[in-house]
């Protein structure tokens, strides 16, 4: 059974039946299932997977991102679901370019509010219908997107300028304070 | 959204504290937080009042902001795993354990028995320190110091024992990709039923003297109440949901290590309030001594890897400087406690994969034989390393609060190329404005003490 078949997972029969030529891939490796989808099918798969009495995946555990700067739609936005009933997870992906909206999944999941918020802040990706789209783990003058590739790792941001000590020469030798 | 009204009557009034009316009420604007006595970790509530009870509020979190998956993606996989005792700090084995389990899911291998039973283990004492400290601290800002001077103590016995095993209390990292650390030290199965029973000791004095008080039931009763649709909703899991009435753990739910062979139940509330949380969580204590009693019985036995001869250390000295060797000095096996250095060959294959491109060799033989020597290099140097197959994972296990789970992906390079952990306080502090609505301001004491936000994991 390779990663590739896809075929004995119900699952992702029947999101391939349903969604047909929207789904750009489906794998199940290491025995995760996923499923890439169009951005314009995502909110019509979601509420799929939320009321169909076949799915009901009623937990919206996450929601990230991963940024990959060579590729052409350049984020892949990264959806787990959790089903109580049937005890099942599935991984919903969808690829989008930077300056591109994502449809937001707060009508479906309340909890998608923060997490939406959060993959704003870090990947500068944005949703539609979002009610209150603003930066939360990072303050609101913060330049950038952290977690893209191309935010360096070691770059200062302080939101106050940082105190230096004044220099006392009886006690501080030059090497200090140069 | 009461932030943004906040702010836009705050630059006009330039004042902290705004009135006004509305709808004939007089509302109040307040801070609580980012540094309040009552508040356990670092966070800010914006709180819309009516007179104490609470219309609105927006919770800003940020503030432990420590840029966990932006340095992961810069570090070797096995250098991670020190990053992952500062995610929930109160119980950094479990956040040991679900890293290098989601590592090992990608790679696809299952590390021996005994490590295993080992995780589970540790994973439950880290439980019940998490449980100890949230009630304790909760307790605390009842009013009930005595109570939390009784479940620190015991949370102190537990962090000994911790500290036995890992050299360390809170920065454990324990775990290694394929394996262990160190095993478990000489005299550690004793030691550890003798703490525990003094643990459940402390809880029993915990129910006589708190679980039927008037006082914190009224505090705690009907406070706080959340709906088992609207936690799911939000995502909630772990004791908070348990605490709803929804039976999920994944602990049976989807078993990992060797759970299911282990006898425990799961405790579920009936309302979804502050105290179904509390006694939940006590019973969830009650079941983890209960996993590491059983987990004590039935831990392999680890066979002796060289039959030979075997001395304590000293009495090797002895002989040594007498010149009194009356036996081959091939044959010897020195005994030295477990977890120091060099003595780590005879126990190294009972807890860690025999996989040498993933787990070290022993440090005897990386000091000893070229070819142990080179391996080491290639598993340790800039550049080689530990190389996973490209792809992606999930894994979730059940920390103290919830779902922890980790999300990696990898490019089949020496270091993870994105890592993302999905904390359990996340969903849980996004849904504490649920919770607070329509509750006084003393109110929010507690709730927030039930939820048991951490920083660590929540900011990352």
């Amino acid at each position: 059974m390779s990663a590739r078949d896809v075929s004995h997972s119900p699952v992702l029969t029947a999101i391939r039946q349903k969604f047909g030529s929207a789904v750009v891939e489906m794998h199940a490796f290491r025995g995760d299932e996923t499923v890439v989808i169009l951005p314009t099918k995502l909110h019509e798969l979601m509420r799929f997977l939320r009321d169909d009495p076949r799915m009901q995946f009623n937990f919206l555990m996450d929601i990230t991102a991963v940024d990959w700067p060579e590729r052409h739609p350049r984020f892949d936005v990264v959806y787990h679901l959790y089903s109580l009933k049937y005890n099942r997870r599935l991984r919903v992906k969808t690829r989008v370019d930077d300056g591109d909206t994502v449809d937001s999944v707060t009508d479906l999941w309340r909890g998608a509010n923060w997490l939406e918020r959060e993959v704003y802040d870090m990947f500068g990706i944005r949703f539609r219908h979002h009610p209150d789209l603003r930066r939360i783990l990072m303050y609101d003058e913060f330049e950038g997107h952290p977690l893209r590739k191309d935010y360096p790792l070691r770059q200062e941001q302080p939101r106050v300028p940082y105190r230096i000590a004044p220099r006392d020469p009886w006690r501080d030798p030059d090497i200090w304070n140069r | 959204m009461a932030r943004s009204r906040y702010l836009e009557q705050m630059t006009r009034e330039r004042d902290d504290v705004i009135v006004w009316e509305e709808d004939g009420k007089t509302h109040l604007f307040l801070n609580m937080g980012p540094s309040h006595p009552a508040m356990h970790g670092i966070i800010k509530i914006i709180l819309e009042l009516d007179g104490e009870y609470v219309v609105d509020a927006d919770i800003e979190i940020g503030y432990l902001h420590r840029a966990f998956e932006k340095t992961c993606e810069y570090k070797t996989w096995n250098q991670v795993i020190p990053y992952t005792d500062r995610l929930n700090y109160v119980s950094p084995l479990i956040n040991n354990v679900a890293y290098v389990m989601t590592v090992e899911k990608l790679l696809g291998i299952e590390v021996p028995r005994r490590a295993q039973y080992i995780r589970v283990l540790m994973s439950e004492i880290s439980r019940l320190t998490d449980h100890l400290t949230c009630i304790g601290a909760a307790l605390m800002e009842l009013g009930a110091m005595t109570a939390f001077l009784y479940m620190i103590k015991a949370r102190e016995w537990l962090w000994e024992l911790i500290e036995m095993v890992c050299g360390a209390r809170l920065t454990t990292s324990y775990t290694r990709v394929g394996g262990l650390k160190a095993d478990l030290p000489d005299g550690f199965a004793p030691a550890c039923r003798e703490r525990l029973r003094g643990v459940r000791q402390v809880l029993k004095e915990i129910h006589g003297m708190i679980t039927g008080n008037r006082i914190f039931l009224d505090r705690m009763r009907d406070v706080g109440v959340i709906d088992a649709d609207t936690a799911i909703s939000y995502g909630f899991t772990g004791p908070c949901l348990r605490a709803c009435g929804v039976p999920f753990d994944l602990r049976k739910d989807q078993p990992y290590l060797v759970y299911d062979e282990l006898d425990f139940d799961v405790p579920i509330g009936e309302v979804g309030d502050n105290l179904d949380r509390y006694l939940v969580r006590m019973e969830e204590m009650e079941q983890s001594i209960r996993i590491i009693a059983q987990c004590l019985e039935r831990i392999p036995e680890e066979e002796p890897v060289v039959m030979a001869q075997e001395f304590r250390a000293w009495e090797l000295d002895d002989i040594g400087r007498t010149g009194r060797l009356s036996f081959d000095p091939d044959r010897v096996r020195v005994r030295l406690a477990n977890t120091l250095e060099g003595a780590e060959a005879m126990h190294w294959d009972h807890i860690n994969v025999p996989d040498r491109t993933v787990v070290l060799p022993p440090r005897e033989e990386t000091y000893t034989t070229i070819e142990s020597l080179m391996n080491h290099f290639k598993l340790i140097m800039n550049g080689h390393g530990i190389r996973p197959p490209a792809g992606e994972v999930y894994h979730a296990e059940e920390g103290a609060n919830g779902e922890l789970g980790f999300y990696i992906v990898s490019t089949g390079e020496d270091h993870p190329y994105r890592i993302r952990v999905r904390g359990p306080c996340f969903a849980l502090t996004s849904g504490l404005v649920e919770m607070i609505r329509g509750h006084t301001v003393a109110d929010i004491v507690p709730i927030f003490g039930s939820i048991n936000m951490i920083g660590g994991e929540l900011e990352r």
